[in-house]
């Protein structure tokens, strides 16, 4: 296992450099003047050439890249002007309420999703089978914006039950009790379509495994149905869902955009869309940079958990 | 446009597939829903409606049925109807145009990484790699910061992040049809790489092609939504849905149908986009076809009466008669055995032989229910275990006999033991099941039985994988498996069959052994009469779901009676020149949907006459014990010479 850790760690190598490559072009590539675009309404003559210095705007591509990447490593993304603040600092402040957001989420979507595939392929054309597959159908046709504005006008405007928008009550809270109160509307919309996809493959995949011979031989040696299952099947089933549920990370990551602008959540998605707007780049730069580090490492773990439960992958 | 592209591609595929997809009636709705839609949009302009820009301060916000205005209006008093259908036709346009280019631009990548191969596939496909790295919206958000918000600039990003899944699932199709046959006679008759490539190559993998626009079409719709939503794509005075739901969303607490009504017709869109998409791809996945993902429940159905137990004084080990299994598969119904008695004494061994698809392992299974329901099911016959009607049994009962007084080893123990549990947790669970033991007493006796086995240093190989083991040591462990509980029946289907010749007779040597000092009786199953006659006293040959011969081993090995027996002999291989196979029998087993009447073999049988064709054969009966089903059998009926 060891060797097969650092295996993967190394494989994560290219696909950094790669992501870096990128998100390094993206500023490359604005058309026109990069140190004005980059400044928008900030362009001051100080400003410029201080950002021409900053990321030696005047040298080749390449050299370009090199004092970006060693800016990179010394924590330094530069400094974020509609903000006035170092882009660094925004970011990892905006992030950890990303983090809260979407862990949650796609926590509650694996769980609902490996429940709902598993008693949906168990009860196959039964009622609960069809209903699980509408559910799955009408949840990932739904947009998750306008689902947000549901919820709020549901459980926020008539009802008053839940929050509409913020993570922490002005007045008051600031607790765990206060932030899940918060955080329960948005989590919950932000877990619907990915429920459905994990629920669609997890049934697919259990299907696919119960008409495996070893099932064949769990219940030739008189298990229960319910060790078979559960024990069995559901195991195999899961080493083909995991690598979903790390692909879904990245829709709940990106999908985090939509739905931190409707609830007013204080993450990087909102932020994100803010930072386009007043064409702060560096900030969109840094943020984007962040979360995807950040998927690339669930993807990583995905995989590790993975070759855990499936010995035949580690080698 | 997408709609087309999927005529196109189902007219191009098999014909009546329309009428298969209009035969699924989610699909249908979803493709009448889509229809509705795309006519309204096309005919926005020459529809009776109000100008969808024209503002109105004096009838700003009013509620949904006011006089002349359906939907109300919006803020600055515009008609919301007309601005929901123009904002449709815009979100229409714009999310089919981005999944053309995606459909284009992706497919094109795939078809020449596929086909090129080498260091062009590496690198494109690196660079996709790349692009997937990112989180989908997150990489379209960029693109946007790029180029600025706008809503063609939303268009292209959201074309560009679906260009992967494209590129992906074509250089998949592409590489394997590369190697293809037609690729290479189309390359030796001198065609250019890029005649071969859409010549060729691309109307194979258009299927694949359309699957991947149904399911990405809609996602592609919501997206652009969503960045008009979020203030990125259209920008005012231009409005799609997305736009039109951003603008609503200010005036939620106080008009939410304002943003309420756009998101109905977003979902509805996508709705039917998925439900039309879902079909098509049932329609041209063939993994997905043929009711292939259908769950087998734990025991086999069983349809008939089945009569009950007389008590009788000496029941045999097992005692099965008139067993008729089918298989149900949409109109055809598979006769897989047609009435087969078998008898099985104490300490007996008998061997059941036919070609594959001679329903010989729907047989063995049928006994404890272990033929795959659906499409499996019984239909007559009974099975007594010691006198004990199997069939009458509960579910409880029956797992309670299974891997205890009935085990069973099967034929690929690869595929047979689980591949993600150690082989001493299998067998420690397999003795748990029916024993009350401890798992320190259990793991103690699984090491026992390994031993018995003869499988050296088990306690080092219970902790192996599955896959870590040769294929000999691992039907050893279902070997153990298999007498883990106090045994009476064990039926092996096939059991040496994955196995090499030297490993095949270890593994005969050891059922061998064990039976003498087990004293369970063994149902042995193979197509090799040459196994079985190793192991076996008596034998039964079956064709086509029925039996047509039993008797002892030797005698029928001597003198068969029926023709088919005798072509089987004839397989068997020469004894010290086992790469000498002399030939199978010529012919194709009956069809199972089709038995003719009169002798199934009839076909193929050598010593056919026009009487066979007719009428039906009952097993009669020989001297020494011999049954037959054969009107012209090799030897004489007894009595009759
Ligand atoms: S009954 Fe006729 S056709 Fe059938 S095996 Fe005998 S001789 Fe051949």
């Amino acid at each position: 296992m060891p060797a097969y850790i650092a295996k993967r760690l190394l494989a994560l190598i290219p696909v950094l450099f790669g992501l870096s490559v990128i998100v390094f072009l993206m500023m490359a590539l604005i058309p026109g003047d990069p140190a004005s675009a980059i400044l928008g309404s900030y362009a001051t003559p100080e400003n410029v050439a201080r950002l021409n210095r900053d990321l030696g705007l005047d040298r080749s591509l390449p050299e370009q890249y090199l004092i970006w990447l060693g800016n990179l490593f010394e924590g330094d993304l530069g400094r974020s002007y509609s903000l006035n603040r170092p882009v660094l600092d925004e970011v990892l402040e905006r992030f950890s309420a990303t983090l809260i957001l979407a862990g949650s989420a796609l926590l509650l979507c694996s769980l609902l999703g490996l429940l709902a595939g598993v008693v949906s392929a168990v009860r196959q054309y039964g009622w609960a089978d069809k209903l699980i597959t509408l559910l799955v159908l009408v949840g990932i046709s739904t947009p998750s914006f306008w689902l947000g504005l549901l919820l709020i006008l549901l459980f926020a405007v008539n009802s008053q039950w839940f929050p509409a928008s913020g993570m922490y009550a002005i007045y008051g809270g600031g607790d765990l009790a206060d932030l899940l109160h918060h955080l329960f509307l948005p989590m919950l919309t932000l877990s619907v379509v990915a429920t459905g996809v994990i629920a669609r493959l997890t049934r697919t995949a259990m299907l696919e495994v119960l008409r495996q011979d070893y099932i064949r031989t769990a219940r030739a040696k008189g298990l229960s149905e319910r060790r078979v299952i559960y024990h069995h099947a559901f195991r195999v089933a899961l080493v083909s869902v995991i690598p979903v549920i790390g692909i879904q990370a990245g829709f709940v990551m990106g999908g985090a955009v939509y739905i931190e602008t409707v609830f007013q959540w204080p993450g990087i998605g909102s932020m994100l869309v803010q930072a386009i707007s007043s064409r702060d780049l560096l900030l969109v730069q840094g943020g984007v940079l962040l979360v995807t580090v950040a998927y690339v490492l669930i993807n990583l773990l995905a995989d590790l958990a993975q070759s855990l439960i499936d010995p035949r992958l580690r080698r | 446009m997408s709609r087309t592209a999927t005529a196109n591609g189902l007219a191009h595929g098999r014909p009546g597939l329309w009428r298969l997809l209009l035969n699924n009636r989610l699909a249908t709705l979803g493709l009448v829903l889509l229809l509705l839609i795309l006519l309204l949009a096309l005919a926005a302009p020459g529809l009776p409606l109000a100008d969808p820009d024209l503002t109105a301060p004096v009838d700003r916000l009013l509620p949904p049925l006011s006089p002349g205005h359906p939907l109300g209006t919006d803020a600055l008093g515009r008609d919301l109807l007309a601005r929901l259908v123009w904002g449709t036709r815009v979100s229409l346009a714009v999310g089919i145009s981005a999944t053309l280019i995606a459909a284009l631009v992706g497919s094109l990548v795939g078809l020449v990484a596929g086909y090129a191969g080498g260091r062009v596939d590496m690198l494109l496909m690196r660079a996709i790699d790349t692009v997937m790295a990112f989180p989908y919206i997150l990489l379209a958000l960029v693109i946007v910061a790029v180029l600025g918000p706008g809503l063609l600039n939303a268009l292209y990003a959201i074309a560009i992040v679906n260009i992967p899944f494209f590129a992906r699932n074509i250089r998949g199709i592409t590489l394997g049809l590369s190697r293809r046959e037609f690729v290479d006679a189309a390359r030796l008759s001198g065609q250019s790489g890029r005649q071969i490539l859409f010549g060729e190559i691309l109307p194979n993998v258009l299927p694949v092609i359309i699957i991947t626009i149904s399911t990405t079409v809609g996602w592609m719709i919501l997206e652009t939504a969503g960045l008009s939503f979020l203030g990125l794509g259209a920008q005012p005075p231009q409005a799609d849905l997305g736009s039109m739901l951003g603008e609503g969303r200010k005036l939620l607490f106080t008009t939410p149908h304002v943003s309420i009504i756009p998101g109905v017709m977003i979902f509805v869109l996508v709705m039917s986009v998925n439900l039309l998409g879902d079909g098509v791809r049932d329609l041209l996945d063939p993994r997905l076809k043929s009711g292939a993902l259908t769950r087998p429940v734990a025991r086999t159905a069983i349809t008939h009466q089945v009569p009950a137990v007389t008590a009788s004084a000496a029941a045999p080990r097992l005692d099965v008669r008139g067993l008729k299994t089918e298989f149900h598969m949409g109109r055809q119904i598979h006769r897989a055995v047609g009435g087969v008695d078998l008898r099985l004494d104490e300490g007996e061994c008998l061997g059941l032989v036919g070609e594959s698809g001679s329903g010989k392992s729907v047989t063995a299974l049928s006994i404890m229910g272990l033929v795959p329901t659906p499409p499996g099911r019984i239909v007559a016959g009974s099975a007594r275990l010691q006198g004990e009607e199997l069939f009458l049994a509960s579910d409880a009962r029956i797992r309670q006999l299974r891997g205890a007084a009935v085990s069973h080893v099967f034929q690929d123990p690869l595929a047979t033991l689980h591949p993600l549990y150690r082989v001493g947790e299998q067998l420690v669970e397999a003795i748990r099941a029916h024993q009350p033991l401890s798992r320190r007493q259990a793991e103690e006796r699984a090491e026992r039985l390994l031993k018995q086995v003869r499988i050296a240093n088990p306690r080092r190989r219970m902790h192996a994988f599955p896959h870590q083991l040769s294929g000999g040591m691992r039907q050893r462990i279902c070997i153990a498996m298999a007498l883990a509980n106090e045994v009476k029946v064990m039926i092996a289907d096939e059991p040496t069959t994955a196995l090499d010749v030297t490993v095949q007779a270890q593994i005969l040597a050891l059922l061998r052994q064990l039976r003498q000092a087990r004293d369970a009786a063994i149902l042995f199953i193979s197509h090799d009469f040459s196994v079985v006659s190793a192991l076996c006293e008596r034998v039964a040959v079956m064709y086509a779901g029925k039996i047509v011969e039993s008797g002892r081993t030797d005698a029928i090995l001597s003198a068969p009676a029926h023709p088919y027996s005798q072509l089987l002999l004839q397989c068997v291989p020469v004894l010290g020149d086992p790469g000498r196979r002399l030939a199978a029998i010529p012919g194709q087993p009956p069809r199972l949907h089709a038995l003719p009447t009169g002798c199934a073999f009839a076909p193929r049988c050598p010593r056919a006459e026009a009487d066979c064709r007719h009428l039906s054969i009952a097993l009669r009966p020989l001297a020494g014990g011999r049954w037959v089903r054969c009107l012209h059998p090799l030897l004489e009926e007894h009595g009759s010479a």
